[in-house]
């Protein structure tokens, strides 16, 4: 077996610098080391979906004696065709951790104490109850994320919404894709994006907005290198604003200045109907003009509030609204050049070119995330290139089920698995489903992700679970965060795989199944929804933490709620949520067909997958010629007059740089599992922070020297990185978030789109010294 | 018993020579690209040492510009 096992590796380390090579180099071939065999024996493969990033690879697990020993990418996956990136080849190692959390431990006397996992699922509840009587429901909450399983967070919601009686639901995909959820449910009506990854193959030309794919989703930037490869006249344009890997590959690099993408895509428009390149069959017939309130706040201070207000306009205001963003003003503002901006609007006003336009989370994470959604929707509705193979504005996302667990199911507070809690019909359909009464589901909801955690710090909350996120890392301004977690009178219950700094501030850690350990579903960027089983054990009393939830609800009387034995839970909580979705327009695949395939996306009516939605051709959902844009109740879709607001915080005499931070290949997110895969580790082992080479020179400082980054939230030391693998212009420095040895967020500012409430990790305003 | 794969890159002109080199060595195996001038490469060593013996071995080939690295594994998973 060992002999096995050791050539089954090198095969694997092989396939992987194949496949490497074939995305470096399209077409490249190697003879006959193609024909080696993975060797036979014992090792089962089975399917499962990537853990990592939004994309959502199919992969296949080799298993041996109960341990997932390969992974190889899944022909059959039409996501990724075989391929993986370097994190995917290397999932399974995450697993297999030496400091992996297996025992419940409890705080006492500020020490963890090993204790029987039934007694600490006691104690939560008891907790649970305790501080509902003493503060009310509101002062418990559960804080979750884009990498629950799909019935983990159906549970939660079910649980917390329609049992307990609280909307304290939030979940991290708050800080990494809200502002799409709000620009498509202000563009369109109805979440989630119109086009698939197939759009990859047709496109002639790819325009990426602040989003650095070779990195980020880098089995996608590869699709995009292929077609390339074949149709010598595609094009890939990357706009952003530091130069990165995406760059290098790209056709043409265009940096503007951060926040003024806003301007650009303005002025893009502004060049469509200037030239007379507005389709405008497709825009009498499918589009409507709208208008929102403007100078809107930036989130700062606590218990913010902000309610836009649509007010329809016509095409004339909205000509009149362009002349402030001629090219040559917008030059002024973005440091774009108007000869590039015409050059955009040309790609994208070509009537003989398809465009496809990409984003993550620098239009996400941004003060005017909705906005800068809407405008990109407005410069392809203006040009008509919606909804049809190679004609996609595609939003990514960054965690596995973003998409199916956060936006489908709902776990936000303001959010149902079918609509929103201020809606009675949603959530008389809730109570129904849920078997609760309707009264228990409050109308209102209460605290967005960021004040949530000032909720914390404030003691309007008291209780918080938090489930597979690390926020002790990731929230902004982290510091009066963590101080916040740390007071008196509250208790946090951590569920984990590995310590953490989120680990380090919990009264009570419950040790958590992780991935294939038990079974669940993931929901892709594209509308995919996976299924996978269990496939290994999880290590000593490690738990899904669905049951963990069931444990517990169960404890305080909810057992009608959740009835079902341990065998088939899973599969009755979809059963049970896809009742939430038994409509054309968002039908989920049955249980038994996910089983059966690598993935399938909704709508899923009569047994077939919608590739693009809105399109009668292709949404059975779409009734009227042409496109049916159903989410509005006018059935078309909506261009927004969204101006350009400067960011929450600029650079000043006092502190001249901008701050971007974001994440890098090697490591995803916080780093927890990749940091424990010691070839990743090893590849990339510290975080740093980049610098351009001239701002170096006049700081006095070398690549590998030390500076303090400073903002008016707290500081940080770290080291330098020059003609590293990403370089920013004059003016602004980049650090990488994975590692926990360097908290940045305690030096980044917590303002937020005041639509979307997603935080703005891209820019504020911070001084450097050399140390 | 560290496995690793990489991309090698070879000085220009230098494809056939740095197959040659790489092949003579009993840890490595190694194939060259037909239509580019990139090699891929399997390393398989029994022991941290041997590891390090041969990465400075690999350094001494003069035909080789860069390695890229696309996959490794050791036994050993530790906490950063």
């Amino acid at each position: 077996m060992d002999m096995n096992r050791r050539s089954f590796i090198k095969s694997l380390a092989l396939n992987s610098a194949l496949t490497a090579a074939a995305s470096l180099f399209p077409g490249v071939t190697f003879g006959n080391i193609l024909k080696q065999d993975l060797p036979a024996g014992s090792i089962a493969w089975k399917k499962a979906p990537c853990r990592f990033c939004g994309t959502g690879c199919g992969l296949l697990i080799g298993v041996s004696e109960n341990r997932a020993v390969a992974v190889k990418g899944d022909p059959s996956s039409s996501v990724n065709k075989g391929l993986c990136c370097v994190k995917g080849y290397h999932s399974v190692q995450i697993l297999y951790g030496k400091d992996r959390v297996t025992k419940a431990l409890v705080k006492k006397n500020n020490v963890f104490v090993e204790t029987p996992i039934q007694e600490a699922l006691d104690l939560i509840a008891e907790k649970m109850r305790s501080t509902i009587t003493a503060h009310g429901k509101d002062a418990v909450a559960v804080y979750g994320s884009g990498q629950w399983s799909i019935t983990e967070g159906y549970t939660a919601s079910k649980w917390f919404k329609g049992c307990i009686g609280t909307n304290n639901v939030e979940a991290n995909a708050r800080l990494c894709m809200s502002s799409a959820v709000t620009g498509f449910m202000t563009s369109f009506g109805i979440d989630e994006p119109m086009g698939c990854y197939e759009d990859i193959d047709h496109a002639d030309v790819f325009i990426t907005w602040g989003n650095n794919m070779a990195e980020m989703h880098p089995v996608l930037f590869s699709r995009m290198l292929a077609n390339r490869k074949s149709k010598p006249h595609v094009k890939i344009i990357d706009f952003a604003t530091r130069t990165t890997r995406s760059s290098e590959a790209s056709d043409q690099s265009i940096l503007f200045k951060p926040q003024t993408d806003l301007a650009v895509a303005n002025a893009i428009c502004y060049e469509i109907i200037h030239n007379k390149w507005v389709n405008w069959d497709f825009v009498n017939k499918h589009v409507s003009f709208h208008k929102g309130k403007t100078n809107i706040g930036y989130g700062t201070e606590d218990h913010f509030a902000f309610q836009d207000q649509a007010e329809t306009v016509d095409f004339k205001a909205y000509q009149k609204f362009l002349e402030d963003y001629t090219p040559e003003k917008v030059e002024k503002i973005s440091g774009v050049t108007a000869r590039d901006i015409k050059y955009m609007a040309a790609l994208y006003g070509n009537p003989d070119l398809k465009v496809t336009s990409f984003w993550c989370m620098g239009m996400n994470q941004h003060t005017r995330g909705t906005w800068i959604n809407n405008l990109v929707y407005n410069i392809h509705l203006l040009t008509g290139k919606i909804s049809t193979p190679g004609n996609s504005p595609f939003s990514l996302t960054g965690q596995p089920s973003a998409c199916g667990t956060v936006r489908e199911v709902g776990t936000l507070t303001h959010a149902l698995p079918h609509g929103v809690v201020t809606n009675p019909k949603d959530r008389e359909m809730a109570s129904e489903i849920w078997q609760v009464p309707v009264e228990n589901i409050p109308a209102k909801p209460t605290y967005h992700t960021v004040e949530m955690f000032r909720a914390l710090d404030r003691g309007d909350i008291r209780f918080m679970w938090i489930q597979v996120t690390n926020p002790m890392v990731t929230m902004p301004n982290l510091k009066r965060y963590r101080d916040g977690a740390l007071k008196e009178g509250r208790f946090i219950v951590v569920s984990e795989i590995y310590p953490t700094p989120t680990y380090d501030v919990a009264d009570v850690v419950l040790p958590s199944a992780l991935w294939i350990e038990r079974e669940g579903f993931f929901g892709n960027s594209e509308r995919r929804t996976q299924h996978f089983e269990q496939i290994v054990p999880p290590p000593g009393d490690a738990m899904c933490i669905t049951w963990q939830m069931i444990e517990v609800a169960r404890r305080m009387g909810f057992e009608k709620q959740f009835p079902w034995p341990r065998e088939k839970y899973i599969e009755s909580l979809w059963n049970e949520y896809t009742r939430f979705h038994d409509d054309p327009r968002h039908r989920m695949a049955p249980y038994q067909e996910l089983k059966k395939r690598p993935g399938v996306q909704w709508p899923f009516v009569n047994g077939k997958e919608t590739r693009w939605r809105f399109n009668p051709q292709y949404d059975p959902a779409a009734k009227q010629e042409g496109f049916d844009f159903y989410g509005n109740e006018d059935h078309k879709a909506w261009i927004w007059i969204r101006p350009y607001e400067p960011a929450a915080e600029s650079p000043d005499s006092e502190y001249p740089f901008w701050l971007n931070t974001g994440r890098v290949l090697e490591h995803w997110h916080t780093g927890s599992m990749t940091r424990r895969v010691p070839i990743l580790h090893q590849a990339m082992p510290n975080s740093y922070v980049e610098i351009h080479p001239d701002d170096a020179i006049h700081l006095g400082v070398v690549n590998g020297g030390k500076v303090k980054i400073i903002s008016r939230r707290g500081s940080i030391v770290m080291t330098v990185s020059i003609n590293g693998r990403g370089m920013p212009p004059r003016g602004m420095v980049f650090v990488p978030f994975f590692d926990e040895n360097y908290l940045i967020n305690e030096v980044t500012l917590d303002a937020f789109c005041p639509i979307s409430k997603q935080p703005d990790y891209k820019k504020c305003a911070v001084r450097l010294e050399r140390v | 018993m560290p496995v690793f794969s990489y991309i090698a890159y070879p000085k220009p002109g230098a494809k056939a020579d740095l197959l040659h080199h790489l092949s003579a060595l009993e840890e490595c195996h190694a194939a060259a690209a037909q239509e580019k001038d990139i090699l891929v490469l399997v390393t398989d060593t029994p022991d941290e040492e041997s590891e390090k013996r041969l990465q400075r071995k690999l350094k001494k080939i003069k035909s080789l510009q860069s390695l890229s690295m696309t996959f490794g594994h050791v036994d050993d998973n530790s906490k950063p």
